[in-house]
């Protein structure tokens, strides 16, 4: 066998491919219900909090700075291993796989909400001014001026974040969900062969290029002539 | 009292934390009266302006505006802000909307009118200042003259009682501010209540029913535009119409 052949058969060996393919699959779908439950609840939770915020009750707005600089700082793992293993000390005992959610899409919250908040902070005052002129209410104005601005602002700082933070639903393997990094690494034990992580590396891409390619999109779309 | 006030403010008082801004201001205005308030930066002729459609709070005094008590906590104040036009010096039109979008939008969210209905509105309003064409151009494809009587025509859509223009011209080149003048003059033919803000002197001289000088928070005086303009009593008053003019 040539090293060619030798880098073939070990990296892509189509015979462990093939064993272990519907368990890859089976990680794949994991990962997307992972995926778009932390996207769906983490940008929701960030932009309700932004839209908190911008009513400007002091009180409530130390909490939620306070809130989101701590899910800033600390790391994903270290929130999911607390979840997933502290939690029960206190009562509930969430699954690996609601641990995993629910960290992730409490960071995504807290780095969203500083997007949204920086989106709607930018939008100059005269816009208000100008809408509530005419008689529109805040909330009017906030959703059909200033927020419509903001989100153009926001789209390319957010849709980094998410990307990153959605990514992180590999850390899931360490409290047991069965992701696509977790059944590849548990297929690359039992095979003795790393073709499998390959495979993972693969269904990663396929995953995010879509995500990434939509963000261009929907990037475009936002854009107005200035 | 042989005309009907439409705009009456008395005793306005406006502080700023520790900076007072206004000391006391009363200004009434008659229907289809068009007033200039003149006077230094830092006056506070842009916070009388925008007491009166509560923009910002008077800290103590009254504003009666149509009939209707600004103030008052159970006025609706988005219900009467649409008789009350604003128009900005930096015109503040929304940039994510073509013009037509800019003017239906208070008319569909605040008017209640349908699309079909505001759009007209608007169509109609456009046409006023001369913009029927550009109605589907956003602000970043207009000039600063066509975008500020896009500004005017999404007040004028609302049907206003009175108009409140804070320094309309002043952000524009000198070849575009005509056009604008124009419209507001046409806008005064019309009948319309005015309130405007402004150094353009030779429009003052000759589309002002009455010039009021502000100065540090108070009005000094005010009179016809030959008076003010030719035989100031207050010496404040010849200095700053002296340093305007020298412009
Ligand atoms: N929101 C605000 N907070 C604090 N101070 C303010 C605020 N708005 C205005 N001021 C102050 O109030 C004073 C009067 O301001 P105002 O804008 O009414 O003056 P103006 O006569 O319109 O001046 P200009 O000709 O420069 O527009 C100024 O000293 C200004 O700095
Ligand atoms: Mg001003």
């Amino acid at each position: 066998m040539g090293g060619w052949d030798r880098f073939v058969d070990t990296f892509f060996n189509a015979k462990v491919m093939e064993k272990y393919l519907p368990d890859i699959l089976s990680g794949v779908v994991v990962t997307i219900e992972l995926a778009l439950l932390i996207v769906v609840s983490g940008l929701a939770a960030g932009l309700a909090l932004a839209l908190l915020r911008s009513l400007g009750v002091r009180p409530l707005n130390w909490l939620i700075v306070f809130v989101v600089d701590l899910f800033r700082s600390l790391p994903p793992l270290v929130i999911i291993v607390l979840m997933y293993f502290g939690l029960p000390y206190a009562g509930p005992s969430p699954s690996g796989f609601v641990s995993t959610w629910l960290s992730l899409a409490l960071v995504l919250m807290a780095f969203s909400e500083e997007i949204f908040w920086a989106g709607i902070t930018s939008i100059p005052r005269g816009q208000w001014e100008a809408s509530r002129s005419t008689g529109l209410s805040y909330s009017q104005t906030l959703f059909n001026v200033i927020l419509p601005q903001a989100f153009r602002l926001t789209i390319p700082p957010l849709t980094n974040r998410t990307i990153a933070i959605t990514k992180g639903t590999a850390l899931g393997t360490v409290v047991a969900v069965t992701e696509i990094l977790g059944q590849a690494s548990s297929a690359v034990s039992n095979s003795y062969n790393p073709s499998p992580l390959m495979m993972g590396a693969a269904a990663y891409i396929v995953l995010f290029l879509p995500v990434v390619v939509a963000a261009r999109w929907i990037e475009a779309k936002f854009a107005w002539k200035r | 009292m042989s005309q009907k006030h439409i705009v009456e403010a008395r005793g306005i008082h406006k502080h700023f934390g520790p900076l007072h801004v206004l000391k006391g201001v009363d200004l009434e205005v008659k229907e289809r009266e068009l007033v200039f308030i003149i006077g230094p930066s830092g006056s506070g002729k842009s916070t009388l302006l925008r007491c009166l459609n509560r923009l910002e709070e008077p800290t103590s005094g009254s504003v009666m505006v149509d009939g209707i008590d600004m103030l008052s906590p159970k006025t609706d104040i988005n219900h009467a802000r649409q008789r009350i036009g604003m128009v900005f010096q930096s015109f503040n039109l929304y940039p994510h909307m073509t013009a037509l979008g800019n003017v239906t939008l208070a008319l569909r969210k605040v008017a209640g009118k349908s699309r079909a209905e505001a759009e007209a509105i608007a169509r109609q309003a456009l046409e006023r200042v001369g913009l029927a064409d550009r109605a589907d151009h956003t602000p970043g494809q207009l000039s600063g003259g066509q975008q500020q009587r896009v500004a005017i025509a999404r007040s004028i859509a609302l049907e206003p009682r009175v108009m409140l223009f804070d320094e309309p011209t002043s952000a524009l080149d000198p070849e575009l501010v005509g056009s604008v003048l124009e419209v507001m003059r046409s806008l005064r033919e019309s009948g319309m209540t005015m309130i405007v803000v402004s150094h353009e002197m030779g429009f003052a001289r000759n589309a002002a029913d009455r010039v009021v000088f502000m100065d540090n928070g108070l009005i000094v005086e005010q009179g016809p535009p030959a008076a003010i303009f030719e035989t100031p009593a207050h010496e404040r008053t010849r200095a700053f119409i002296g340093q305007i003019q020298r412009h």
